[in-house]
């Protein structure tokens, strides 16, 4: 009888524990939001101090410090600082001269002809001779052979180290935006994947795989009326959150592509830049599964997603929607009139997937690679919404190794969520996409007015007639349904108080060079 | 000496077998070490060129050998996934973090659990007994990561006594990385802490009903001389044996924690190892993983003769 | 004078009444499961939601309810296939023994000290995500510790009087290993269960949070706790309450498992 009370104690006192436990440190986490918002507006000032280097958080590691090599999107995002092509790309969505000090295009778009910038020098001091721009892009078109944009020289000649005159096999008015290619120096043939040497505003301090990469500035930079940072980092983090975590105890000082609810927990010690990712979102559509040979049911599904409510969901709402695959952020070569084409209409979905001979609709595995959180909760929404029209959705979320041999090279998917980038100006290369016979095409689309529409544009050097045909493209793509087109995502970048900046470019970089320290 | 060569000779087994089924594992799964790095863009001319530069296009059997000729010279080969870096280059930049870490969690464990069980051991049965068995119960069912985002958020964030994100490595400030593992560690530590505190109480209370002990107590002999003096001595037999397994669970814990606390270790290593396909990698860091945990194992086997001389002679 | 077995009881309650939860949540929950609505993201703990609701505006207590089947499910499935399968292997072995016994046993050993997360992860790439490749990796990985439980327990009691003489009266090795010795160490065996169950469930929510576990939206504490991370800031009662009912499973049959071993010691 002695023990009994003892051990009624102790069972409650374990509860107790139980609760103070989870509880505690629960209670914490939401206590927290309002603490450190409160401290952090202390705080900056301090962070951003002289010897304190500025910190980017990323949430994918790059692949190497060669340019030419590896062309993924997060080493690209990071390189742009390192290197640059005869042209760059601006934030305006042109391209302008950067190694180049200007250039002529003949008549006949077949021969580009360029001078490069008076003093221009590689990061080792070493000044940029028309010889070194020859191997670059000789190199780059070797290593990413028939099927690269630069596939189309015939002959690329240097009259004097000033001077390099491009003869291209065909005409080809785009040409110019592919010339983005980066210029390496000839001299450091050997050690290009472990000894960056560019000619851009920052060069590599220290780079460890997987972990950082380090940057300062590059003294002999020819434009020398650049004003920002000094010295920054770009730190690689397997998963968002843990970087979010960092980001908010101050040990990194930004970081993009945030949820607005993320933003708001943040309290005011930030600057957020409001942009988008620079990506084409939707739900890819096999058009060899057997439902998806019908227009039909491609156009009920476009009708049975809620854009809207997908983008509301997702990000708070403020993303760009789109109903054909163009970039939003490049207007030049983008088909507005597409918008709201599909206006969200689940009756009318209904009727088009009787129309199409399911009108009990049907199975459909939607893959996804499952680092990309975004896109798993944007198919978890859109098995929600598939399901109002009878289409029965299982996920099948699989790594991105996976997802790029089975889906995107095998083609062995019936739908996928994924976000598509570019990696260059020049529209052909997004277009040719959904042109029968690409590699590119993984969604099997197949329609002949689209592969004439699309052939005729290429080759065409009226801009406004290129114009013209492109939006007959991304029309095709829309009244066909070639998939389910959703948005161009908002992209929140959040800075410390202490830094501002971060420019906005239609393609997917972080151009350190536009932020300054206050 | 026989007994060390027959160990040898195990261990070598162990390891062989264990990179043929890493490798006929890998060359199963979807996937490519060329196609995951080099993403969507990759022209298809690139992705052949970069396969025929590694030896992806040979036959599995024939890539196996190739990486076992390797392997027995002591050259693991360059990382796919980051080319210009042996694998060798890899592991030992990743290496000495993880294994500082494991060091520093077994350290926690000890320093925590040794007098807790020995504390939980001598009140058995009273409330103070239940207590401490129901409370490590309580941090036993916490998810690792989960136990490792709330250490996050609690000192981090709250009482900002913990640098978040501050790692440095080693080889650069070695005490500066110590601090800094602190946190992770204790995340190791505490759901293993309750487990050695549970086993150690059960192995001390049954040695205390032994004859010898009761024998010392009727003798005179204090109680608490005799439980340091004799029992721990043998209870801490069977808790020895059970270290290895905490080893190997210390490694598998730090595969979440690393990722938690984005510590460059072997966890995070072999986990993006293999989602990138980085198969050289992941070859060598399981058979390290492996390596380790069998010569722990081996060690504890020593140690537990010399602890216990029956075992010895038998 | 009577003493109870308080743990026992203590746990027998705890998992009764998780296991009640997800009898109900089969039949009835406050919300859908899985109906998203954008105008009820993230709301805290309230009436109409005593546990809040996610990022989709879901109900966190209908999803909690219902992700308690998920984890029982994948808890109970994978100590079943470690338990079935560990039992023959031990009991083969341990009866029998000689070179058998020593390969196998060995195997054993460096499956147990591998890293069981690893494991998985390995096994997870190789066979896909889903519940039930969970359960079948878990399952697998399982075996080897109940093996090593069974085997020295029936070296131990095949050597007893009892079983000598049912040899000697001429009962087959089966019937001696099914008849005679398994239901012996069924104590033993269930406390190993009990201690694999929440192996088990906190072995899937590693797995869910490197990516591999559930698929959603399919409600698993793990998952639940894993994406939770994510909003850790803005919505916290996202993660406590999952956090916490795994702590309530755990503790359940953790309480039962110490219990058991009270009653083996009497």
């Amino acid at each position: 009888m002695k023990r009994k009370p003892y051990k009624r104690i102790s069972l409650g006192v374990m509860i107790l524990t139980l609760a103070a436990v989870l509880c505690g440190c629960g209670g914490g986490a939401g206590s927290s939001t309002v603490d450190t918002s409160s401290k952090e507006t202390a705080e900056p000032a301090a962070s951003a101090s002289a010897d304190h280097e500025f910190t980017f958080g990323l949430d994918s590691a790059i692949a190497s410090v060669d340019p030419h090599v590896d062309t993924d999107a997060a080493t690209r995002s990071v390189l742009f600082n390192v290197f640059e092509g005869l042209v760059k790309v601006t934030p305006e969505g042109d391209v302008a001269p950067a190694v180049a000090q200007d250039y002529k295009m003949s008549d006949d778009a077949k021969t580009y002809t360029f001078t490069l910038r008076d003093g221009i020098t590689f990061q080792d001091g070493k000044a940029v001779k028309a010889s070194d721009v020859k191997y670059s892009l000789e190199r780059s078109a070797k290593i990413n052979g028939d099927s690269s944009a630069l596939s189309v020289i015939s002959d690329i000649s240097c009259p004097d180290d000033k001077t390099v005159v491009i003869t291209l096999k065909s005409a080809d008015s785009e040409f110019i935006y592919n010339l983005t290619t980066e210029i390496l120096e000839e001299a450091n043939d050997k050690d290009q994947g472990s000894k960056p040497i560019g000619t851009g505003p920052f060069k590599v301090a220290e780079y460890k795989e997987g972990e950082y990469i380090d940057f300062e500035r590059y003294e002999g930079y020819w434009n020398k009326d650049l004003d920002c940072i000094d010295k920054a980092q770009i730190k690689f983090y397997d998963k968002a959150d843990t970087a979010f975590t960092e980001l908010k105890a101050g040990s990194i000082d930004a970081m993009w592509q945030m949820t607005p609810d993320q933003v708001k927990s943040l309290g005011d010690g930030y600057n957020v830049v409001e942009s988008t990712m620079k990506l084409v979102q939707g739900l890819f559509i096999n058009n060899t599964y057997e439902p998806f040979k019908k227009v039909q049911v491609r156009q009920a599904l476009n009708y049975a997603i809620d854009r809207d409510a997908v983008d509301k969901l997702l990000l708070g709402g403020g993303s760009k929607k789109i109903n054909t695959y163009g970039y939003p952020s490049v207007p030049e070569w983008y088909n507005a009139d597409t918008e709201g084409t599909y206006k969200y209409d689940v009756d009318k979905a209904k009727q088009l997937l009787a129309d199409g001979g399911y009108p009990d609709g049907f199975d459909l595995e939607i893959t996804v690679p499952n680092n990309y959180n975004l896109h798993v909760q944007a198919a978890e929404i859109m098995k929600e919404e598939l399901a109002q029209i009878g289409v029965k959705v299982t996920i099948n979320p699989v790594d991105w190794s996976t997802w790029l041999s089975d889906v995107y090279q095998g083609r062995k998917f019936q739908a996928t969520v994924i976000g598509f980038d570019f990696t260059s100006l020049a529209p052909s290369t997004w277009y040719v996409h959904y042109q029968s016979k690409s590699d590119n095409n993984m969604v099997n689309f197949s329609d002949a007015d689209y592969d004439k529409t699309y052939d005729e544009a290429k080759t065409e050097t009226d801009k406004d007639k290129k114009k013209e045909l492109y939006n007959k493209c991304q029309q095709i793509l829309t009244d066909q349904a070639a998939s389910v087109f959703i948005e161009d995502p908002v992209n929140y970048i959040v800075l410390r108080k202490g830094y501002t900046g971060f420019a906005s470019y239609p393609i997917y970089v972080i151009d350190l060079s536009s932020i300054k320290a206050e | 000496m026989k007994y060390l060569i027959k160990k040898f000779i195990a261990l070598i087994i162990t390891l062989l077998v264990i990179s043929m089924l890493t490798f006929i594992a890998f060359s199963l799964i979807p996937g490519d070490a060329v196609l995951s790095r080099l993403g969507i863009n990759a022209t298809p001319e690139a992705i052949a060129n970069m396969r025929a530069q590694m030896g992806l296009d040979d036959p599995v059997i024939i890539r196996y050998f190739r990486w076992l000729a390797g392997a027995l010279h002591g050259d693991f080969g360059q990382s796919m996934r980051y080319s210009t870096m042996t694998v060798s280059q890899l592991i030992s930049s990743r290496l000495p973090v993880t294994i500082i870490m494991a060091v520093m969690s077994l350290i926690i464990i000890a320093l925590i659990s040794l007098p807790l069980g020995m504390l939980s051991a001598r009140v058995s049965g009273k409330w103070l007994d239940g207590l401490i068995s129901q409370v490590t119960q309580v941090i036993m069912s916490i998810p690792s990561f989960f136990l490792g985002i709330l250490l996050t958020v609690v000192f981090g964030l709250i009482f900002k006594v913990f640098d978040v994100g501050g790692y440095v490595s080693p080889d650069k400030d070695f005490w500066g990385c110590v601090h800094f593992l602190i946190l992770p560690a204790t995340a190791v530590a505490l759901p293993r802490i309750a487990m050695v505190v549970k086993y150690l109480r059960n192995s001390v209370v049954t040695e205390m009903k032994k004859d010898y002990v009761r024998t010392a107590v009727s003798k005179g002999a204090g109680k608490r001389w005799v439980l340091y003096r004799h029992v721990l001595r043998n209870a801490l037999i069977p808790v020895i044996t059970f270290v290895a397994m905490v080893v190997a669970e210390i490694l598998a814990g730090s595969l979440v924690i690393e990722q938690v606390f984005n510590i460059p270790g072997m966890g995070r290593l072999l986990v993006s190892s293999i989602s990138t396909r980085d198969y050289p990698v992941v070859q060598a860091a399981v058979l390290y993983i492996t390596a380790i945990v069998v010569i722990i194992n081996f060690i504890v086997d020593a140690l537990y003769q010399v602890a216990d001389p029956r075992i010895r002679n038998a | 004078m009577r003493k109870y077995n308080y743990s026992l009881i203590a746990g027998l309650i705890i998992t009764a009444f998780m296991l009640a939860v997800t009898i109900t949540a089969h039949f009835w929950t406050p919300y859908s499961v899985t109906a998203m609505s954008s105008m009820s993201k993230n709301l805290p703990p309230s009436a109409a939601h005593l546990m809040g609701t996610d990022n989709f505006g879901r109900d966190v207590l209908s999803r909690v309810m219902s992700g308690c089947g998920t984890t029982f499910f994948i808890g109970m499935c994978t100590v079943v296939i470690g338990a079935v399968f560990g039992t023959i292997v031990g009991a083969v072995t341990g009866y029998f023994g000689g070179i058998l016994d020593a390969v196998i046993m060995r195997i054993n050993d460096v499956l147990l000290s591998f890293p069981s997360v690893l494991l998985a992860l390995i096994f997870i790439s190789f066979l896909g995500t889903g519940k039930y490749k969970i359960i079948i990796a878990l399952g697998v990985m399982f075996i080897p510790s109940f093996a090593r439980i069974v085997r020295s327990e029936v070296i131990r009691i095949k050597s007893q009087d009892y079983v000598k003489s049912a040899r000697v009266m001429g009962a087959g090795s089966l019937r001696i290993i099914f008849v005679h010795i398994i239901p012996n160490i069924r104590v033993s065996m269930l406390t190993a269960a009990a201690v694999g169950f929440n192996n088990a469930v906190l072995a899937e929510a590693s797995m869910s949070y490197l990516g591999l576990g559930v698929v959603p939206p399919e409600p698993s504490l793990g998952l639940m706790l894993s994406e939770a991370q994510q909003y850790i800031f803005v919505a916290p009662w996202y993660a406590l309450f999952p956090g916490i009912v795994i702590a309530l499973i755990i503790l359940g049959f953790g309480l039962i498992s110490e219990g058991l071993r009270g009653l083996a010691q009497k």
